[in-house]
């Protein structure tokens, strides 16, 4: 964090002359405001995540006495670690959303790499296609997507038309739903960084192959899939790392007891108020997915380097 | 499997991907026709939740506020953003870069109640110690929608500026062009579609952020996704449907656009 100031000098290590003048002020500008409300904004919950919940303004209880002596506690994190009903919405959060992470690869992937194969075209217009339902209230087409789940929607009149099923199956409020719901809405961010790897590989690689007799799913295997693990850990990573702490899915199409920490910590801040509650789950949260993190900023700086 | 088969069932499963992607719009739009109340009950056509609609207040209300959020974030990020992306693609190593890199990639992928949460109680305590923001309300709501908004500008003009032919602008610098005067008629120029896509992807991504706004709005200040959270939660509500429907039409008919710009420029081309 030693670098961390805001105000620390930018300096290019080449002295190659840039049109630029005052570049200084043009890095600073935006570093300052992403220093200020992203990254302090973490010591500040992990500060609070210290305290007491207090019937005071505002609901916490000083880190400092009047003395000045020091009261803060990891009163909270123990909370976490001794429930067991906070550790299962930990491990089911990971759960539902690795999952879904999945089955979002599975879908997405023939479709990056139809995209990626078609003419340039046709190939802009698909994109245009992905992107389309992105544009459009992300809430109101999970709204969609419950109707179309409910017991008497629908896919159930569909299935019951069709004499696939007697009765009723019930979806809503299963992790079925969950997983239907997270993949339909984080496919977008699986295709567009899968087709961005795709669209770039040398494709001549899988010609050769094919040339010297190699069957096409095993060039697949061999070669395109291999040089496409880039997008999909950054497609993966897209998906999983916001999944986890997702609140409005599981909200909307999950069951009232659904274990997932976002819910866990709306329904503590909002309904019990307990703010410093939530703030150590959020800091646990963050925690756990500091790895992933780490992992999509690697792969997004190497696809920059290769830009 | 054959060559051909494998072809058939690749482009199957792609079918299939689309039809996933547009069943919801689908549902929505014909059921803001219905008649019935009912989502499973097709009561014949009516335009009557378009009526209800736009004489709900409260909708209204949220929707201009919605609106006037979107607009101002989308700018604010576009002009930081902006920068960042030139920081990122044109600066080259400097000290405290990797952090920089850091703070642009983590708003991407973060979950919404963190950053939410972090930013309701930095709000809590800078008004503690420096008696501002005053409460929360459009305000707040802005700085927490542009600092994520920044993010996703900065990767959109970051990708445009790396992929730029320089030659041009050093043609400019070469012919005595003042450094300003060659960003502002070569480089600005030649960005303009990714500061364009940046807007718009800030606006969407405000219009549609439940989560974070409800973390840092205050009393009074209820934006459209939590007017609409609110209603959807106490049930069925056909106005809805209408609301989104009139959404989607405005998307098609820009991309609508888009896509014929497109074309004729190709087939000029």
């Amino acid at each position: 964090m030693a670098e961390a100031s805001a105000s620390s000098p930018v300096t290019a290590s080449h002295g190659k002359s840039f049109w630029f003048s005052g570049k200084g002020a043009v890095a600073g500008i935006p570093y300052l405001w992403l220093f200020v409300f992203f990254l302090v904004p973490f010591a500040i919950v992990f500060r609070i995540s210290l305290s007491e919940p207090m019937i005071a303004q505002p609901p916490y209880s000083p880190l400092f006495g009047a003395d000045g002596s020091y009261q803060g506690s990891f009163f909270n994190y123990q909370l976490l670690f001794e429930e067991a009903l906070f550790r299962s919405a930990y491990l089911n959060s990971l759960w539902v959303a690795g999952v879904s992470t999945l089955v979002t690869l599975l879908i997405g992937y023939p479709m990056a790499y139809v995209i990626a194969r078609a003419r340039p075209l046709v190939r802009n217009l698909l994109l245009m296609a992905v992107m389309l339902p992105f544009w459009s209230s992300f809430l109101l087409r999970v709204y969609a997507l419950k109707t179309i789940m409910a017991d008497t929607g629908l896919a159930n009149g569909l299935l019951l038309h069709l004499g696939l099923i007697d009765a009723p199956i019930r979806m809503l409020q299963t992790d079925f739903a969950l997983y239907v719901g997270i993949s339909y809405t984080y496919l977008p961010f699986m295709i567009l960084p899968l087709y961005a790897t795709l669209e770039r590989l040398d494709w001549s690689l899988v010609e050769a192959a094919e040339d010297l007799g190699c069957r096409p799913w095993k060039a697949f295997l061999l070669i395109t899939l291999p040089l496409s693990v880039p997008g999909m850990i950054a497609g993966a990573m897209l998906v999983f790392i916001p999944a986890t702490g997702e609140f409005v899915i599981p909200n909307m199409l999950g069951a009232s007891d659904t274990l997932m920490v976002g819910r866990m910590l709306w329904d503590t801040f909002f309904s019990e108020r307990d703010w410093t509650l939530a703030s150590s789950l959020a800091v646990v949260l963050l925690l756990l997915l500091v790895l992933p993190i780490m992992l999509f900023q690697i792969v997004q700086a190497r696809r920059e380097q290769r830009a | 499997m054959s060559r051909r088969g494998g072809k058939m069932a690749l482009l199957g499963l792609v079918v299939a991907g689309f039809a996933f992607l547009y069943l919801p719009l689908v549902v929505l739009v014909l059921f803001s026709f219905n008649a019935s109340k009912l989502v499973s009950v097709w009561g014949g056509w009516s335009t009557k939740w378009y009526v209800e609609l736009f004489s709900n207040e409260q909708i209204l209300n949220a929707a201009w506020l919605s609106l006037k959020i979107a607009m101002i974030n989308a700018t604010g990020a576009t002009l930081l953003g902006t920068m960042a992306g030139l920081v990122l693609a044109r600066f080259g190593r400097f000290g405290g870069r990797t952090l920089f890199t850091g703070l642009i990639a983590a708003p991407l992928v973060m979950p919404d109640v963190i950053i939410g949460i972090s930013l309701l109680l930095t709000f809590v305590s800078m008004e503690q110690l420096v008696g501002w923001p005053q409460g929360r309300g459009l305000d707040t709501i802005l700085i927490a929608h542009i600092t994520f908004s920044t993010a996703y500008v900065a990767v959109v003009v970051q990708s445009r500026a790396s992929g730029l032919d320089r030659s041009i602008e050093e043609a400019a610098l070469d012919l005595g062009a003042r450094p300003m005067t060659a960003f502002l008629l070569v480089t600005l120029p030649m960005l303009a579609p990714a500061l364009a896509s940046g807007w718009l992807l800030a606006f969407t991504l405000s219009l549609d952020d439940l989560v974070i706004a409800s973390f840092v709005s205050g009393p009074g200040s209820s934006t459209l996704p939590m007017v609409i959270f609110s209603k959807v939660r106490l049930g069925v509500t056909p106005e809805i449907n209408a609301l989104a429907t009139l959404l989607i039409g405005v998307v098609a008919l820009a991309a609508g656009a888009a896509t014929w710009i497109q074309i004729r420029r190709s087939s000029r081309a």
